[in-house]
């Protein structure tokens, strides 16, 4: 009988492995929100947030190498099936044609590597400090004269530029085309459609990006529209 | 009608080929798309050259011995209808249009239009079938079979092997065939005893012939003259999870 990883490795093995990470990756991608839409409830909530999980190093560093693998496994495979699919054609049509296929779907690829190239610039900008290595720095000072990290004081400083809320408003337009047609794609990956669920799954797919598209162009758009501002006492 | 053709002409599997621009004359509206070929073959012939080899035999839409991909869509512009079932009042009189072979690593171009299906007959080796015990015949209708099940494996069983799958396909996947085929056995008690090993090897066998991986673009089914949903893709995938990652055990 077939061995596990001789199932994993086949077409269709390898597809699986891009869905369930696609999934993990999503539960990521809507907890993070839901997590940063702190953001509306101001300093105090924002930072005690990032405090908090910060506190549990365990946990973060498990979530961390969790994620890691799981972007790895999934960007790895991804392409590896793309440059197949690429050998498997290797002379196009003079005339091609399209019929029902979407062009999200079929920029999943470019969409993809475009998501990760903004993910690194993310994690410069909020995690390393690398390109705004001030805001970075930046600590709230609280009654007892503790000091935390302010990053609800990042956050709004790095939208003020509007070329940095711009690029999180592109990035959550791409994620949005990914996720667009991802969600649907993993119930099809996972073989759970049936004829009567395909639209139900193509519908929870659309409303879960724009959940998602919306949550996040949320807080650059507040900041940038002067909705959330900086606190007193912050330049 | 006056149309112009550009077809794709091969003379064998190593030559480079070329697009050939072809006008057809005084063709008939109601003559199928085959017959407006014989036309433009017959010319080709009393003028000493050779004619456009294509591949048909039944010419009435049910031996997926057709093929053709026409203006970008394999069979042409009519849904749910083969090459040979397309009529040239479907185009409009002046029109041109651009005839090529089916694309895919795994389906070499043998001779202008015609292509290399044989992979698909592996396919059909490595698991397309159910195996019985030979002897008296059985008696009919001695398994019960649910009138919803026997209709499920009866459209998956509609489909007639013709490639258009893997050729409209950005990715050349042959998995809406694999799929109608796994499934059209998968849906009835004789193919239950060989259903695990049915799917995998046939799912070995599709990579190993070179077809690309389905990437959920849900071309094939629009492309399919026999309307095979993607949703017996979704059943192989099913099949394909149960028997390798959650151990299968026939
Ligand atoms: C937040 C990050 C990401 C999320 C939430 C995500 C989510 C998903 C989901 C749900 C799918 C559908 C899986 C399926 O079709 O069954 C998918 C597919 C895909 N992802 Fe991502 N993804 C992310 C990042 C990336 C990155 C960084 C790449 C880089 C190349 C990428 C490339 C792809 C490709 C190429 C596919 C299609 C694979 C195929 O159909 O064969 N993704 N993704
Ligand atoms: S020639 Fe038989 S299906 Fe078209």
């Amino acid at each position: 009988m077939t061995s596990l990883s001789h199932g994993l490795g086949s077409s269709v093995g390898r597809k699986l492995v891009v869905a369930v990470t696609g999934l993990a990756l999503l539960g990521f991608v809507l907890g993070h929100m839901v997590g940063n839409l702190q953001l509306f409830l101001g300093q105090d909530a924002l930072n005690g947030y990032a405090a908090l999980i910060k506190s549990k190093p365990a946990l973060l560093w498990g979530a961390r190498l969790g994620l890691l693998a799981f972007v790895g496994a999934h960007v790895v495979l991804a392409l590896e099936l793309a440059a197949e699919n690429k050998a498997a054609r290797p002379h196009g049509y003079a005339a091609p044609g399209r019929i029902q296929s979407t062009p999200n779907a079929r920029s999943m690829t470019l969409t993809g590597l475009m998501i990760l190239a903004f993910v690194i610039y993310h994690l410069a900008h909020l995690t390393w400090g690398v390109t705004h290595p001030a805001d970075h720095a930046l600590v709230q000072t609280l009654a007892d004269g503790t000091t935390r990290p302010d990053v609800f004081s990042a956050v709004v400083l790095g939208f003020q530029d509007p070329l940095v809320a711009g690029a999180y408003l592109v990035a959550m337009l791409l994620l949005g085309l990914h996720i667009g047609h991802g969600i649907q794609s993993v119930f099809q990956s996972l073989g759970l459609t049936t004829s009567s669920s395909r639209g139900t799954f193509a519908k929870l797919g659309a409303g879960l990006t724009w959940l998602i598209v919306i949550g996040n162009c949320a807080m650059p758009v507040a900041v940038l529209a002067g909705v959330i501002t900086l606190p007193e006492g912050v330049a | 009608m006056n149309i112009t053709v550009r077809v794709w002409r091969q003379e064998g599997p190593a030559a480079t080929g070329h697009l050939e621009t072809i006008e057809a004359t005084d063709v008939s509206a109601d003559s199928s798309f085959l017959e407006m070929l014989d036309l433009v073959n017959e010319r080709l012939i009393s003028a000493g050259r050779e004619p456009i080899a294509f591949d048909h035999d039944c010419r009435e839409g049910i031996c997926g011995m057709c093929s053709l991909v026409i203006d970008g869509v394999p069979h042409g512009p009519r849904r749910a209808t083969t090459t040979c079932q397309l009529h040239m009042r479907s185009f409009t009189d002046g029109a041109t249009i651009t005839i090529e072979p089916f694309r895919a690593k795994a389906f070499g171009v043998l001779r202008d239009l015609v292509v290399d299906r044989s992979g698909f007959d592996r396919i059909i080796q490595a698991g397309g079938y159910a195996s019985v015990n030979t002897g008296g015949a059985p008696d009919a209708n001695a398994i019960p079979i649910g009138k919803g099940e026997a209709d499920l494996a009866m459209d998956a069983a509609a489909c007639i092997g013709c490639g258009a799958c893997v050729a409209a396909c950005p990715n050349a996947s042959a998995m809406l065939f694999t799929a109608a085929k796994v499934a059209h056995y998968g849906h009835l008690p004789q193919g239950e005893p060989e259903r695990d090993r049915r799917v995998t090897r046939m799912v070995e066998t599709m990579d190993a012939e070179g077809f690309g991986n389905c990437r959920n673009y849900y071309e094939c089914e629009a492309a399919c003259p026999k309307e095979i949903p993607v949703d017996f893709i979704a059943e192989l995938n099913r099949d394909f999870r149960r028997a390798t990652v959650q151990g299968g055990s026939r």
